[in-house]
């Protein structure tokens, strides 16, 4: 009896008998995911929703006013501002990254000597964190720019493309992993066929390679653009919404001020009283952000193809 | 299946029976968010002390520099939010005084020995109280001023100011040193101008209509921004550093001062023990007034105040603020903690506090009593301080790359029109 207890076979695994308190006790080993999930996520995210139509000091201590943070967010000039140049600047940087991205990509997976260590060598910057990188390229741009004079935190222009080249610097090898990912699974018959028909570089590429990697591009777009509005440590270590321009009224537009450093001055610059048009703000933030992430994910998933 | 149920049935006792020994709700415990983080290694011996005298723990948490508000304002809303915490100024008596317990009357406002430095909201509630004050102004290495040929109390005015500045930075190359610290525009730095030097403007503006200046007015003249601009000029233009690189930051100011490298430093009495440490001795130092060109300032002093405000959090419970409010009378009055205390601080306002060895305040007290003027810290009314002095420093860049007229209106802008704008903005 002893001994035929010890023998398993996949009959005992898939049986009802054992199947059913699995099944039944699912919900109890789902349990930490959901809870961690909850207080981790939903919960704060519901708070948040609910303090943005509260005025308040501590999160604990509210006074509903209904709409009013809403409208002093729309109303706040510096907030228009910031959007428009965060939009420009989530464009620029989604094209570029994805671009370089792409190139280094392709380049890396023809077979050149040392792929492995460039590789490597392109994935590094995105293991060092946002301030940090912030830091160590505002010493970079401004021992360049100090030769000529001036500093990232002196011009607007210089403030953008310096975020841009931040940012081109920390994403393009993470990017890059997926891109190579998406072209190693490109069918070597395919490719064979191609070239068997005579296909050029240009066309393999643009007809056969492009097509096929399409879920990767869907994926890194995507991230790269979400990245771009989201942006915060890099744009607070770097130029810190610097420089401002002072109006004669005494009010000032931070020019390199992207939404979410926008955000995060509103709540803690201005006193007490402007958190709730901070988290009025911080909730129309979300909603853009996951609306311009969706209609780029339903636009480039209608481009994919099917192997 | 026994072992484990009477492993159990062990744990389970244990448990009961830590329940049942008076638990520390009985006797209270203190949680000080501290808002010096040059303090903090002096201020957790302290701690360590008194729980080893009575058993009560004192936790001590410090905000890193330049983020105390939101640490407060997270810390404020968790179950067990700070027993004592920090309320400068009246900006933050506005954000915070619902939450700070009524001092009107306890052993620890008794035992102030001067009522200078009590915050009160409107309604007359006491708010917050001074635990130390402080002076800044411009600190002298008198022996490089002997040295550059000058005599240790040459300098009286902003003209013999001005002359010694301008001579030393001429012959800067041949003395080896220059007249002033290289004081960068970051976060680190900009403090000094925004933060100290502006008090000039803000107290001589008070002393012409001292009515306005009883709470923070909601808007300024500026009449004393030229002032403010003469002595700002002589200080960036004379050192070692090219006023279009201070934006950046990035320079070590204590350190040029430490090494020799320059004469004057602008800061504050709690340099000191740095200073001290450094080798520097207390008779090769001094402290002088910020002087800006006003009629009389002869017989200015220096610059004193605090922003060092004890408060005991409103809503912890009674033992916690009894044991709260014990240990703050028990850190001014027992001879060893205070005199660690005042270590650290310079100077506690106590009447049984250990007494201050700092030479700065040993100096501005001397100019009190040759019966020059002292000036009060005006700047605690900067309405929105954070987006008030970020606008300036941002508006000063701009000037120190290219210093125009045209360029100082935007300065002007920044601290005058900024300050109508931000008390508007605060008071909304």
């Amino acid at each position: 009896m002893k001994k035929k207890k010890k023998t398993y076979s996949t009959a005992a695994v898939t049986s009802r008998l054992l199947r059913r308190p699995i099944r039944r006790a699912g919900w109890f080993f789902l349990m930490p995911m959901v809870a961690a999930f909850c207080i981790g996520f939903v919960w704060p995210f519901l708070h948040g929703m609910f303090l943005s139509f509260c005025q308040f000091k501590t999160t604990s201590n509210w006074k509903w006013v209904g709409f009013e943070n809403y409208a002093k967010a729309f109303a706040d000039q510096s907030f228009r501002y910031s959007f428009g140049y965060t939009a420009l600047f989530a464009i620029t940087s989604v094209i570029l990254i994805n671009l370089l991205a792409f190139t280094v990509a392709y380049a890396l997976t023809q077979g050149i000597k040392g792929t492995n260590l460039f590789r490597t060598v392109f994935f590094m910057p995105n293991l060092i964190g946002g301030i940090v990188l912030g830091y160590i390229w505002s010493m970079i741009f401004d021992g360049i720019l100090g030769a000529y004079g001036t500093s990232i935190l002196m011009d607007t222009r210089w403030g953008f493309w310096g975020l841009i080249i931040l940012m081109c610097w920390q994403q393009v090898g993470y990017m890059m992993i997926i891109y190579v990912a998406g072209l190693q699974a490109v069918p070597e018959d395919m490719m064979e066929a191609a070239k068997i028909d005579g296909a050029n570089g240009w066309q393999t590429l643009t007809r056969i390679t492009i097509p096929n990697v399409m879920p990767s591009i869907t994926i890194c777009t995507f991230l790269s653009l979400t990245n771009g509005f989201k942006l915060f440590d890099q744009n607070l270590a770097l130029t810190g919404g610097l420089p401002y321009i002072i109006n004669p009224d005494g009010t000032s537009v931070h020019t390199t001020e992207m939404l979410a450093l926008n955000i995060y001055n509103t709540f803690y610059g201005q006193g007490a009283n402007s958190r709730g048009t901070a988290q009025a703000k911080a909730v129309l933030f979300f909603i853009l952000v996951a609306l311009i992430g969706l209609i780029q994910l339903k636009s480039t998933r209608d481009k994919e193809v099917q192997q | 299946m026994k072992k484990l149920f009477a492993l159990l049935l062990a744990v389970l006792m244990v448990i009961s029976l830590v329940a049942c020994t008076p638990g520390e709700e009985e006797k209270g415990s203190v949680y000080w968010l501290n808002f010096k983080p040059e303090s903090d290694e002096a201020l957790k011996e302290i701690a360590a002390m008194y729980t080893e005298e009575t058993g009560i723990e004192v936790q001590i948490v410090t905000a890193a520099s330049g983020t105390y508000n939101e640490t407060l304002t997270a810390e404020m809303d968790k179950s067990t939010p700070p027993t004592i915490f920090v309320v400068g100024n009246t900006a933050a008596v506005d954000q915070w005084g619902e939450y700070c317990l009524d001092l009107t009357g306890t052993d620890i406002a008794n035992e102030l020995n001067t009522d200078a430095y009590m915050l009160k909201d409107a309604d007359g509630k006491l708010c917050s109280i001074g635990y130390c004050y402080e002076c800044y102004g411009i600190i002298v290495n008198t022996a490089l001023l002997e040295a550059a040929g000058y005599a240790r109390d040459y300098i009286t005015n902003f003209e013999t100011l001005k002359t010694v500045a301008e001579d030393v930075h001429a012959r800067a190359a041949e003395l080896g040193f220059d007249a002033f610290t290289s004081s960068g525009m970051d976060g680190s730095s900009s403090w000094r101008f925004t933060g100290h030097l502006i008090n000039l403007e803000y107290y001589y503006e008070s002393v012409d209509d001292p009515a306005a200046w009883t709470e923070c007015p909601a808007e300024i003249k500026g009449t004393y921004m030229d002032n403010y601009k003469a002595l700002y000029d002589l200080m960036v233009v004379n050192s070692a550093t090219n006023r279009a690189d201070l934006a950046n930051g990035g320079f070590d100011a204590a350190a040029e001062f430490k090494e020799g490298k320059a004469m004057f430093y602008v800061n504050g009495n709690w340099e000191w023990s740095g200073l001290s440490e450094a080798g520097m001795k207390a008779e090769d130092l001094t402290m002088i007034p910020y002087y800006c060109g006003v009629e009389g300032e002869e017989k200015a002093g220096l610059n004193c105040g605090t922003e060092n405000y004890w408060a005991v959090n409103a809503n912890a419970s009674e033992a916690d603020q009894k044991a709260t409010l014990d240990f703050m009378k028990w850190m001014v009055t027992d001879p060893e903690a205070s005199a660690l205390a005042v270590g650290t601080f310079g100077v506690m306002p106590y009447k049984n506090a250990a007494e201050s060895t700092n030479p700065f305040l040993a100096q501005a007290n001397a100019y009190a009593s040759a019966g020059n003027y002292t000036m009060p810290w005006v700047t605690n009314f900067q309405p929105n301080v954070d987006a008030y002095r970020a606008a300036a420093v941002a508006a000063m860049n701009t000037y120190n790359a290219d210093p125009t007229d045209a360029n100082w209106d935007l300065v002007e802008a920044a601290f005058v029109a900024g300050w109508a704008t931000q008390y508007a903005a605060a008071q909304q």
